[in-house]
Formats: C-alpha cells, sequence, structure tokens
C-alpha cells in the first residue's frame, strides 16, 4: 500500500473509490420467531391481505423477544463469523456498529460490543447512525479504515430491530419491517477497485421520521397515540413513513445512481453477476429493475422471509441468497436508499468471501 | 400531447377489481373500494414509465379527480 489509498474524485464528487480491500467474510442471525402476514387480519381486510403480501413481497418476517437488542443479534453474528474464519478477537482493529435502534441512547453501543466479543480495549469502536442506505455508508467507512496501512481487520455490524420502533397498528410499517443483523468482515487483499456513490438530501427529512428527541423533546405527550394523515397510527417514539414520498425519491435516485455507478466504474450493467437493493419493498425494486433493463434472475431477494430489515438487509440478502452461489470475481453492486433522505450505491469485486449460514437467536 | 383517454386507461390498469367503465375522468379516485396506498404506487410507477414525471405523495394527496391527476402531470411535462 503506497501513498493516499483513498481519493475522492474531483470531476464527479462523491465518487469514492477504494483499491485492493474488500469484503472477507460475512455472517447473519435472525430472530427466532416467525410473524405471518398472513395473520394480519386485525389490521388489513381479509380480501386484502393477500394482495398486500403479493404487493411487497413479505410473506413472514422474524421479530426480537422483548429485552433482545439489534446488538445481540449483531453479537451472535460475529460470535459466528469470527469462530467459522478463526479470526482472533485482537486482530480486529476497529469495530463499527451500524444501527437506528442501539441499545441506549447514550451510551453508543459499539464499546459494549467491542467489550462482550472481547476484543481489546485499543480497538476503535463506535457506532453509525443513518436510514436504510446505512450499510453502503458503513461499509465505506470500513473500506476507508481498512485500506490504512496499520489497520488490519475492519468488523462491521448491522442490526436492526424495527419492530421496537413500529406501531403494531401501522398498516404502512407493520407488515413490512422485520428484525436481523448481520457481521461483515473487511480486510486487504486482492480486491481491486471498488467505486461508491453516497449522497443525501436532507430537505426529505419527513419521509420517515421518529418525531421526538430532542427538536421537539420527549413529553408524556410523544406516548399518545396518534393517526396520520393516511389513517395510520403512531405515537411521537415511533416511526412515521410516507410510502409515497419514499417511493417518489427513490425513483428518481436509484436506477440513475446505479446507472452513473455503472458509467463511472467502466462496468456495463450486464456484466453485473448480482444487484442487491435494500429489500425495501418487492413492488419499488422490481419496479426499479424492469426500468434498469436489468435481468432479475441476478437480483437476490430475502424480504419474502424476513421482511424490510432497514440498514441490515442487504448484507441479510447477501448472507442468506448468496450462500453456496457467489463465486470468486463476481461483480456485485449494492444500492441503499431510505430515511434522511440518504441514498448510497457500491460496486465490488467479490473475492474469497466466507459466507456462513444464517443462524437463529 | 397528452391524451386524457391515454392516461385514464392507464390509470385503470392500475386496478385490478375495479371495472374500467367505472374509471371517468371526473371519478373521485380516493373513494374507490380498491384504491389504497399500493394502488397509489402503481399509478406513481405507471407515470413515471408512461409520461416521465415523478408524482410525490403531495401530488396524490391533493388530487381529487383523475382529471386532477392528469393536469398535474400535464403541467410537469410542459
Amino acid at each position: 500500500m503506497g501513498g493516499v489509498p483513498l481519493s475522492i474524485d474531483a470531476e464527479i464528487m462523491a465518487t469514492i473509490r477504494y483499491k485492493d480491500v474488500g469484503i472477507r467474510a460475512l455472517s447473519a442471525c435472525v430472530p427466532r420467531d416467525v410473524v405471518y402476514n398472513k395473520d394480519l387480519g386485525y389490521l388489513i381486510p381479509e380480501e386484502a391481505i393477500q394482495k398486500t403480501i403479493d404487493s411487497i413481497g413479505v410473506r413472514e418476517r422474524r421479530i426480537a423477544a422483548e429485552g433482545v437488542c439489534a446488538s445481540d443479534l449483531a453479537y451472535r453474528a460475529a460470535m459466528q463469523l469470527m469462530a467459522d474464519n478463526q479470526i482472533e478477537p485482537d486482530s480486529i482493529d476497529v469495530l463499527l456498529f451500524m444501527s437506528q435502534t442501539a441499545d441506549y441512547r447514550i451510551p453508543a453501543t459499539a464499546p459494549l460490543l467491542q467489550d462482550r466479543l472481547g476484543l481489546p480495549t485499543d480497538t476503535l469502536a463506535m457506532d453509525v447512525s443513518l436510514g436504510c442506505s446505512g450499510y453502503v455508508f458503513a461499509l465505506s467507512a470500513a473500506y476507508a479504515y481498512a485500506s490504512l496501512p496499520d489497520v488490519r481487520r475492519v468488523l462491521l455490524l448491522d442490526g436492526e430491530t424495527f419492530s421496537k420502533i413500529v406501531n403494531r397498528k401501522d398498516t404502512v410499517d407493520w407488515p413490512l419491517y422485520g428484525d436481523a443483523a448481520t457481521a461483515t468482515l473487511v480486510e486487504k487483499g486482492d480486491f481491486g477497485e471498488s467505486v461508491f456513490i453516497l449522497r443525501s438530501d436532507g430537505s426529505g427529512r419527513d419521509a420517515v421520521i421518529i418525531r421526538d428527541g430532542m427538536r421537539n423533546p420527549v413529553t408524556a405527550a410523544s406516548l399518545v397515540e396518534r393517526k396520520n394523515e393516511n389513517g395510520d397510527i403512531h405515537n411521537g417514539l415511533e416511526v412515521y413513513m410516507d410510502g409515497m414520498d419514499v417511493f417518489n425519491f427513490a425513483m428518481k435516485r436509484v436506477p440513475k445512481t446505479i446507472r452513473e455507478l455503472s458509467e463511472v466504474s467502466g462496468t456495463p450493467l450486464d456484466a453485473v453477476d448480482w444487484l442487491v437493493f435494500h429489500q425495501a419493498n418487492r413492488f419499488m425494486t422490481d419496479f426499479f429493475v424492469k426500468k434498469l433493463r436489468f435481468d432479475p434472475e441476478k437480483v437476490p431477494y430475502c424480504i419474502d422471509r424476513y421482511g424490510n430489515t432497514s440498514s441490515t438487509s442487504i448484507p441479510l440478502t447477501m448472507a442468506s441468497e448468496l450462500y453456496g452461489r457467489l463465486k470468486d470475481g463476481d461483480r456485485l453492486v449494492m444500492a441503499g436508499f431510505g430515511a434522511g433522505l440518504s441514498w448510497g450505491v457500491a460496486g465490488l469485486q467479490m473475492q474469497g468471501c466466507r459466507i456462513s449460514p444464517v443462524i437463529e437467536y | 400531447m397528452m391524451d386524457m383517454e391515454d392516461f385514464i386507461a392507464n390509470f385503470a390498469d392500475q386496478f385490478e377489481d375495479t371495472d374500467a367503465g367505472d374509471i371517468r375522468a371526473d371519478t373521485a379516485f380516493h373513494e374507490l373500494d380498491e384504491y389504497s396506498s399500493l394502488i397509489a404506487l402503481s399509478i406513481m410507477a405507471m407515470v413515471d414509465e408512461e409520461y416521465d414525471v415523478q408524482l410525490t405523495g403531495a401530488d396524490i394527496r391533493t388530487a381529487v379527480t383523475v382529471e386532477d391527476l392528469f393536469n398535474i402531470v400535464k403541467a410537469r411535462r410542459a
């Protein structure tokens, strides 16, 4: 590794390139408890249930038990990855935890995971928080750290338990979201060039939001359930999503940014072996596949069994769907998009990536 | 030039159970039994594909009739 490992293209801003760092191993952990969308009769008229399932593509989801946090699932995923790949805890120099459902508001969860995983106290451990795009951004941070000469391994844990922040009477969000966590090990190797495009548009902050916090202080009224303009119920500490505004944003940004990545990385879309979307909802990503005229066979989905697991959905899809199918030299494009608004796409070359089978908590 | 009849036909295509004859320019589409937020997404996708216009949630919410939506799309194309 010589010179500056990270270069930001001056002409096309926010195109980030890394050389010879990549994903060495991947694992995932989902809660044991399954919730079936066919049982949503209390929320959706019986005759509309099948249509909803077919449209969003979610047949069932995993929901974490009370007291089980994203970090617990992430801990298991990390232990599995370390065991399957004989990774010594003291060979990990950086630990990143990407989540919107951390254990506490203070402290951050990453130091807790450092301690629990038996990583040395000289580990750099910190949380990263963003929306459903979070994995792509956090992976870029992992690549940046792993590019540094004295950093050996970066462990990126991405876990979400949206079941704790979604109202069970919310017809938009409750049928959609599931809980899961993943571990991604990033290190140097013969990975060639990786390209990331990471973008932000905070003018769309209202599209996906939990209203009460610091801007709107938490009071007793935060716990009062209210109906929003679509007739859905949630309180001030639960997530609100305007599905139409998210769709408007994603259809404007996502296919276009994927095409842009193809141009700046010099990889035509038909040379891409896997296009892994954030598992937002099946209707939406099928539409993008059609718009891009991309081969649907190369677009893996796990949304039918795990739902939308927010930022975790890209690595979960890779772990659950590419296990035993990913080949050395495969070109993989991932696309994350969501709250912020925030979206990111990355083009990676996969080389010697060891995927552990999905485990249950 | 955007044609109202084509737009209505494309609009009606997004519904499965609703009779196409029940969808006219002056139909208050939010009141159709089959209308849902998922149908709204189909309409947005159709408008993107057929007319290259990206409707927002507010566009869909404020439009009362199919013609209202037609006018939004038409204005945005101009």
